[in-house]
């Protein structure tokens, strides 16, 4: 599947797309395909989102997971800080990234 | 190429004096001929070239293709550097917020692709209070005032 | 140290106001961020992995006790109470908003300090020697010639849209604590018939082609410092390349046109401006100089160190450094635990480090390319009062310039250029060398890892490099040695394929083992490598 990223133009935090809306949890982010530039140009001129791009995902327990590794820290948040991460209180999310 | 005609709605000038008539060429068609009086400068020529020729110069447009090319600054402080007193006129990507460098470098009319908002060039031009370097405009550095 | 005249605090204040105006005008929707990309990249606002970061300047690496505070209130009230010090001396931070960016910037003036120029095309903050105005081996403090050119790139009209990023490092000894030759331009202040002048060293620089620079003057009067520079910056702007990001930088520029040709136009361009009055009076850089005067140093301190503790005695021996007066040593503290994040620091640290400044090194603080914070003047007898108050808060790490003294960049974690983390080897490294007790015996040994070939960790200048690649979505390190930012300046060179994370720790380690079991007396890994090449380590590696 294809899914759409990037970052809320004034707090600059990550975010994907819903197929309605932006949200911060990758696990809502909607399968894309075909129209991820459509999406896109209308968001970014909308200033909703800013940087966005569509990447690869699979799904993942249910969920979309990431299939490049950058993705998937851009989608939790830093390895090295797990207390600043979106999930820090799940002990088996570094599997996840990793 | 830019529209020269007195009706130029995007042209702001800084200048007493009125603009040249005709279309500016190329350097090389410049240095090639002597008739003309306007000449274009592309980021890739050599504004050297013109020093001999400055005295038979009205207009001289720098074009900025990209505002992130810098090159047009430094051919606008050679010319000036040199004498050069006719117009220097930034052409092409020419936005607000860069103005301000620009007539710090001997800019004395802007000609944008797109037209600016003559109140936020005001704006811009009036925001530095001060300045650190000497450059081709006739601002005083700090360091002048410093040492008066 | 420098202080703001109202001249400088009215430049820095209208910039503040300049980018408000630029930020709201993005948020309105009245410039692109293809526009407005260069413009907050210009305040130091960069679009990140996570969220917005913001880079500070530091210039030359040197605050005060109220500006560190400053820092450590940034991090509490607009992002997550802590910064990252940098391989450039600045600090930056990891979750800022848009909509908060003119407001630090606003709160940053107010201490004198700001983020101008801290990325985009243009002339970067002015980075120096650590220990300048401290070390016992310096000419002169470098600092007034880092600040008079801080003033003379600060908002420069000609360089403000170069080819890329352009970085300068000045130095006053021949110890070079500065990386200078791996800057677009290094300035060494020489002495030459008991006058005073600059060596320029031009087109140096890491990234995916690592340089040296060479030297292209050997004296430049002081009096022409500025006009030196800015022939050296036009020579650039008109002739550096456009074409390819990858060859904008004047490295590339100074290396197809070579040296000496790069050297008779800059030449040939000074001449001509000695006449357009680009030099700023001589009584200007006085003034600034009077700044950087040394502080009542106390010129009966005593040379004692009582050494009875044991810990005590290894730091004093790790992580203080001669100093230029008796009595007094430059003081290092680690931002390097073992296991820890290098260069992090949260913002309760700052603080403390910050008050520790104040009560002992004279308000002064210094921030060093890798990473670590120094108290530039404290007295030898205060020195045990400091370490106990480091030690009690964690920062007490002996391990300057060792193995665990790790520069490592944010890599993957944090930057959206990264090709794999950087820091999670650096805390695996640290803690094997700690737990396998080598760090003693290994002396000096620069490690330095970047995640990716853009070089921000330096690893082209480690005695042993890293640099984290991408290989088909998976984290891969090759690994390098032989590098040195110093006065012995070389670079780094590919052993062979490169490991996974758990192998690069291991590949470390074996390199390590080679060392110790070639070594000669008073060798460091540095001088070993150089001795006995680089066959022994690939044996050792790939057997």
């Amino acid at each position: 599947m294809r899914i759409l990223t990037g970052n809320d133009l004034k707090s600059g935090e990550v975010i994907w797309w819903t197929g309605s809306d932006w949200s911060l949890h990758v696990e809502d982010a909607a399968d894309v395909s075909g129209s991820e530039e459509e999406i896109a140009r209308r968001e970014e001129a909308a200033r909703r989102v800013n940087a966005s791009y569509a990447i690869d995902a699979e799904l993942h327990a249910g969920s979309p997971r990431p299939v490049h590794i950058k993705d998937r820290i851009r989608a939790l948040g830093p390895t090295v800080r797990p207390d600043l991460t979106l999930k820090p209180a799940d002990p088996d999310i570094g599997n996840w990234v990793i | 190429m830019a529209d020269l005609s007195s009706e130029n709605d995007r042209l702001i000038r800084y200048r007493k004096d009125d603009p040249v008539d005709h279309a500016a060429v190329t350097v090389d068609s410049f240095l090639d001929q002597s008739s003309a009086s306007a000449v274009r400068v592309e980021p890739g020529d050599d504004a050297r070239e013109l020093i001999p020729h400055l005295e038979r110069l009205a207009l001289v447009e720098v074009n900025f293709p990209s505002f992130g090319d810098g090159r047009g600054y430094s051919s606008a402080r050679l010319l000036r550097e040199a004498g050069y007193e006719g117009e220097l006129r930034a052409v092409g990507d020419v936005l607000v917020d860069q103005v301000a460098y620009m007539r710090r470098c001997g800019f004395d009319a802007f000609d944008p692709d797109a037209p600016l908002d003559q109140s936020d060039v005001e704006a811009a031009l009036s925001r530095w209070p001060e300045v650190y370097q000497s450059a081709a405009d006739a601002s005083t550095p700090i360091w002048n005032k410093r040492h008066g | 140290m420098y202080l703001y005249d109202h001249y400088d605090q009215a430049m820095v204040d209208a910039r503040v106001e300049e980018f408000r105006d630029q930020a709201r005008r993005r948020l309105e929707g009245k410039l692109t961020e293809d526009q407005f990309k260069p413009l907050r990249l210009m305040n130091g606002l960069y679009l990140q992995l996570h969220a917005y970061m913001l880079r500070v300047a530091i210039p030359y690496g040197t605050l005060n006790s109220r500006q560190m505070h400053a820092l450590a209130d940034i991090a509490d009230k607009y992002d997550r109470g802590y910064g990252h010090f940098t391989t450039r001396q600045n600090i930056q931070y990891n979750w800022i908003r848009l909509q908060d960016a003119a407001d630090i910037l606003a709160d940053l003036a107010k201490v004198e300090m700001h983020a101008i120029q801290t990325s985009g095309n243009c002339i970067r903050n002015i980075s120096s020697d650590h220990f300048a105005g401290a070390a016992a081996d310096e000419l002169v403090d470098p600092r007034p010639y880092a600040e008079l050119l801080r003033q003379w790139s600060s908002f420069h009209p000609e360089f403000s849209y170069l080819p890329r990023k352009f970085k300068i490092a000045v130095i006053a000894s021949d110890t070079d604590r500065a990386a200078m030759r791996l800057h677009d331009i290094g300035i060494q202040i020489v002495e030459q018939d008991g006058e005073l002048g600059a060596a320029f060293y031009v087109g140096g620089g890491m990234g995916r082609t690592p340089m040296i620079a060479p030297c292209i003057k050997e004296f430049v009067p002081l009096d022409r410092l500025v006009t030196y520079a800015e022939a050296c910056l036009r020579v650039y702007n008109r002739e550096g390349r456009r074409d390819n990001k990858y060859k904008a930088r004047i490295k590339i520029l100074v290396h197809e046109m070579g040296a000496e040709e790069y050297a008779k136009a800059v030449d040939a361009e000074f001449e001509h401006m000695l006449d357009e009055g680009i030099e700023p009076p001589f009584a200007e850089l006085e003034r600034i100089r009077t700044f950087f005067e040394d502080p009542a140093f106390d010129q009966s301190a005593s040379e004692d160190i009582d050494r009875s503790d044991p810990d005590f005695a290894l730091w004093v021996d790790r992580n203080t450094v001669a100093h230029k007066v008796p009595g007094y040593a430059s003081a290092v503290i680690s931002l390097k635990p073992v296991g820890g994040i290098p260069g992090d620091a949260t913002s309760e640290r700052m603080r403390l480090m910050a008050d520790l400044a104040e009560e002992y090194s004279f308000d002064e603080l210094r921030v060093m390319h890798t990473q670590n914070i120094v108290l530039p003047h404290v007295r030898k007898a205060d020195l045990h009062a400091l370490w106990t108050a480091l030690e009690a808060a964690g920062l007490g790490s002996p391990n300057l310039d060792t193995v665990e003294d790790i520069i490592a960049c944010p890599g993957l974690d944090y930057c959206s250029l990264a090709n794999a983390r950087s820091i999670p080897v650096a805390q695996k490294i640290s803690e094997r060398f700690s737990a396998s007790g080598k760090t003693e015996a290994l002396g000096q040994l620069k490690l330095k890892i970047s995640g990716c070939i853009n070089a921000c960790g330096h690893h082209h200048a480690g005695h042993i490099g890293i640099l984290g690649v991408d290989r088909k979505g998976v984290e891969n390190y090759q690994l390098l040695l032989g590098g040195s930012e110093a006065e012995d300046v070389s670079l780094a060179k590919i052993t062979g394929p490169g490991f996974d994370e758990a192998g690069i720790v291991d590949a470390v380690e074996t390199a390590a083992d080679v060392y110790l079991r070639e070594r000669e007396d008073g060798e460091r890994f540095l001088d070993t490598y150089r001795r006995i090449g680089m066959t022994p380590f690939k044996e050792a590696l790939y057997g």
